[in-house]
Order: C-alpha cells, then sequence, then structure tokens
C-alpha cells in the first residue's frame, strides 16, 4: 500500500500556495495534516497529480479571541492544540467537548481544524460542531477572500462549498448566547473509532427557562452533518421537560435523520442511537443553560 | 534527479541524517528502508494500528500518515533511543518485560512511544486514562490486560 507518485510542493507563504492553487487547480490536493488524506493516498483511492504542503503557513495557526466575544481559529490550528486551549474551553465549550473523541491522540497531534471541514466526512465530529455553533468559514484564493456560512458549506459525501483554487483559511466562532447550554455526545465501537451515530445539541434559555433557541445537528446519519431543524423548532416557546424531549427525539429519530447503516451499526440501531443520544443531550444542554441562569441571572 | 525527488535532513535519536527521497516516500518507510531503523513497525498503513507511533519534536504521531519530505528539518524520536544499551532497557521497557506486557512484540514500538509522551504529561494516570490512551494501539495477543499492568508497576515505581 503505497501512494501513486506525485508532484510535491511545500509554499512558505499563504501567497505562494495560492499561486500554486491557481496554477494547478482540481489536479492539485491540498494536504493540511494529512490523517485522511494520506490514508486514501496510501489506498490510492486518491491519486493527485501535485501535493501542496499547507504545512509550512505556520501564520494558519492560531487561537485568537474574537472582538464580538467569539474566536477566530486559523485552519491550520492542530485539534490537539485546540483540545488544550484554555479560551477555546471556555468559548466554545461544545468544540471543547467533541475533540476527545476524534480518533485518538496521534491523530490529533496533526490534524487540523481546516483540514477536517473541508474533508466534509459526514461521520466527522468537527463539521457538525462548527455548524451547530453557526461558525463561518474564510476561504481565499489568489483573486480574494470570501465567508461562507457553515450552513452553506456542507453539500454532501466529501463535498463542500469550496473550489479548486480555494484555501480555507479562518473559522470564525460566533460568541454563545447568554443563557445557552450545549452538549456532544457520541457512541462508538471502540474509543477513537468513528461513531454510529452522535449529536450536538444547543439550548438557549430566557430570564424564566423558556427555550428560544435550539440546534440539534447529528453526525453520521446522513450524507453530511445533519442539522434537524423541525425537531428543535419543537423545542422553542417550551420549557424542559422529559415528555419534551422525548418527542423532540422522537421527531428527529422518525422524521429528520437518514441513516445509512453499516457493518457496525443497521439503521433501525442507528435510528435508537439518534432517539437516545437526542434525549441524553438535550438533558444536559438544558441543565447547563439552567446553571449559566443560576449563576449569571440572580447574582 | 528528477523534481519528484527532494533532499530530506532529519535528527533521530540523536543522529543527523540526510537522504534524496521521492516525495511519495512515506515517513514511516524512509526510517525503515532508507535508515535502516527498523524497530519501528508497520502494519496497516492506514493510521489504524498505531505500531508506525515515533515522536515528532516530541509529540506522538502516525509515522505511515506522514510524507518523509514532511520532516524535514524536524526532531524524530523511534524506539531505538529507549535502551541506553542492549541488556540495560529502558524503565518501561523493563516494567513490560516483568508484567507480561508484550507476547509478539509487534505492536509493542508504537506503544511504548505513545505511552512515553502520556506518562510525562499525565505521570499519575488512571486505568481508564491508561486505556484510553492504549486505544490508539492495537495489540492482538495481550489483551491489554498485561499491558496496564506494565504500565501501572511502571508509575508506581516512579513514584
Amino acid at each position: 500500500m503505497k501512494p501513486a507518485s506525485f508532484k510535491y510542493l511545500s509554499p512558505d507563504s499563504l501567497d505562494d500556495a495560492l499561486a500554486a492553487t491557481a496554477q494547478h487547480g482540481a489536479e492539485a490536493k491540498l494536504i493540511a495534516g494529512g490523517q485522511s488524506l494520506i490514508p486514501a493516498m496510501n489506498f490510492r483511492v486518491l491519486q493527485p497529480a501535485v501535493l501542496v504542503d499547507l504545512n509550512p503557513l505556520t501564520e494558519l495557526n492560531y487561537i485568537l479571541p474574537g472582538g464580538d466575544g467569539g474566536m477566530r481559529i486559523g485552519a491550520m490550528t492542530r485539534l490537539r492544540q485546540l483540545e488544550r486551549d484554555p479560551l477555546a474551553a471556555v468559548r466554545a465549550p461544545l468544540l471543547h467537548a467533541a475533540l476527545p473523541h476524534i480518533a485518538h491522540v496521534q491523530i490529533r497531534n496533526r490534524g487540523t481544524l481546516g483540514g477536517s471541514l473541508v474533508h466534509a466526512d459526514p461521520a466527522a465530529e468537527l463539521p457538525v460542531v462548527t455548524l451547530a455553533l453557526a461558525a463561518r468559514y474564510r476561504v481565499q484564493s489568489a483573486a480574494g477572500s470570501r465567508w461562507i456560512d457553515s450552513s452553506t458549506f456542507f453539500n454532501g459525501f466529501f463535498d463542500t462549498a469550496i473550489e479548486p483554487d480555494e484555501i480555507m483559511v479562518e473559522i470564525a466562532l460566533p460568541p454563545m448566547a447568554a443563557r445557552t447550554g450545549c452538549a456532544f455526545l457520541e457512541v462508538t465501537r471502540r474509543h477513537g473509532d468513528y461513531a454510529m451515530a452522535g449529536v450536538a445539541a444547543l439550548v438557549t434559555l430566557d430570564e424564566s427557562g423558556v427555550c428560544q433557541r435550539a440546534r440539534l445537528v447529528y453526525l453520521n446519519l446522513g450524507d453530511a452533518p445533519l442539522d434537524a431543524q423541525a425537531a428543535a423548532g419543537l423545542l422553542i416557546g417550551e420549557k424542559q421537560s422529559d415528555e419534551l424531549t422525548v418527542a423532540v427525539a422522537a421527531k428527529a429519530a422518525e422524521e429528520e435523520i437518514m441513516p445509512m447503516g453499516s457493518v457496525h451499526a443497521s439503521i433501525n440501531y442507528q435510528q435508537h442511537l439518534a432517539r437516545v443520544l437526542t434525549c441524553r443531550a438535550l438533558n444536559q444542554a438544558f441543565v447547563r443553560a439552567d446553571e449559566w441562569r443560576m449563576t449569571n441571572d440572580e447574582s | 534527479m528528477s523534481n519528484n525527488s527532494h533532499t530530506v535532513t532529519v535528527t533521530i535519536n540523536d543522529s543527523t541524517y540526510e537522504r534524496e527521497v521521492e516525495a511519495r516516500l512515506l515517513l514511516s518507510d524512509f526510517i525503515r528502508h532508507e535508515l535502516r531503523l527498523t524497530g519501528t513497525h508497520v502494519g496497516c498503513e492506514h493510521g489504524v494500528c498505531g505500531a508506525c507511533t515515533v515522536l515528532l519534536d516530541g509529540q506522538a504521531v502516525r509515522a505511515c500518515l506522514m510524507f518523509a519530505v514532511q520532516a524535514n528539518g524536524r526532531q524524530i524520536t523511534t524506539v531505538e533511543w529507549l535502551a541506553a544499551s542492549q541488556d540495560r532497557l529502558h524503565p518501561l521497557q523493563a516494567a513490560f518485560r516483568e508484567a507480561h506486557g508484550l507476547q509478539c512484540g509487534f505492536c509493542t514500538p508504537g506503544i511504548l512511544m505513545t505511552l512515553l509522551t502520556f506518562l510525562e504529561e499525565n505521570p499519575h494516570p488512571s486505568e481508564q486514562e491508561i486505556r484510553a490512551t492504549l486505544s490508539g494501539n492495537l495489540c492482538r495477543c495481550t489483551g491489554y490486560q498485561h499491558i496496564v499492568d506494565a504500565v501501572e508497576s511502571y508509575v508506581k515505581r516512579k513514584a
């Protein structure tokens, strides 16, 4: 199992990298952490003619507070760095909760945030989490840069709105609204495996504990991160109750998710997991939002 | 040399090596075939088994998920670095021997390199933390119990 031959380019600057993508277009592949790309090349599923290495671009490796209270993260930031970043733990607890689920330490030492998003594996955690957080992605080409909203980025299996001559450079996470609670849960056969199902849940309450905003995004239950808007919509204007979370979970599991089944989990089992995980994640998210309300509103 | 050939200079276990390599050469094959450091093992070649784990600038990585050209100018540590000599094992290796933490030994180099950084960062791990760390390395002989025992005895002795 050896990769096919390719021409290797290792640009020193983003401008040089953009010149390379402008010149080679779709025949070039960008390599970030390479933790999904190199296996695909070893299997010869992918045989790019040109490989443009983004690893020398240390200017794309940063974790910064956003002026709006959110965060700005460079696309080449390693997952392990994010996992250990104290700012990310406070400002992006959903992201922070999801990171340890991603493969293993050895993989997270190399893997990058931008790389995972652009790869767009429907079973991956980071597309789901950043979509749930309403992130925006900045992509750049030799012609200029543009922002893509996470809600319009993922088209389907390994397919995104990014063009072959563009490079993802930054991920912007908006601030967490007051009285917001989140949870990330997934079920795997073994720690670090791709999950059979997973969910990111976010709820935002008003002063009296009534849900104002909610988000439920699933992994590996569709051909892209699956945003269950109808199920989440049932939460709006309601206070938490067991009946409510059960109804929301049923709506998501029966009407919205599109599990495909695999040797690891049948479609029925994936539906079952979606139902159970939704209830658990919503309960956790409500508890955390309530904790926020107790500590901040009443002090 | 064709334009697919690149000069790679790496420091491995305190020795510096320079070689001309094809861009597609994996770091794992570079270490084994070009440098003849065969302590690093190659199992699955797609990042699942962990046998090829080495330290890149002190961090555990899969050598089969990097190209050798990408290691240019970097510092790599392999399992050969652990033992001071043939008959003086590293304390972690000694703990593995005593606790029967290996049978065929194929996965052992990757497990040792993974544990090295883990135990540096986390000198008093719980059994659960040890098992979570080992999840990135496949062992088909031991059932992991003796590996966990080895790590626990190493930790106890170090305290």
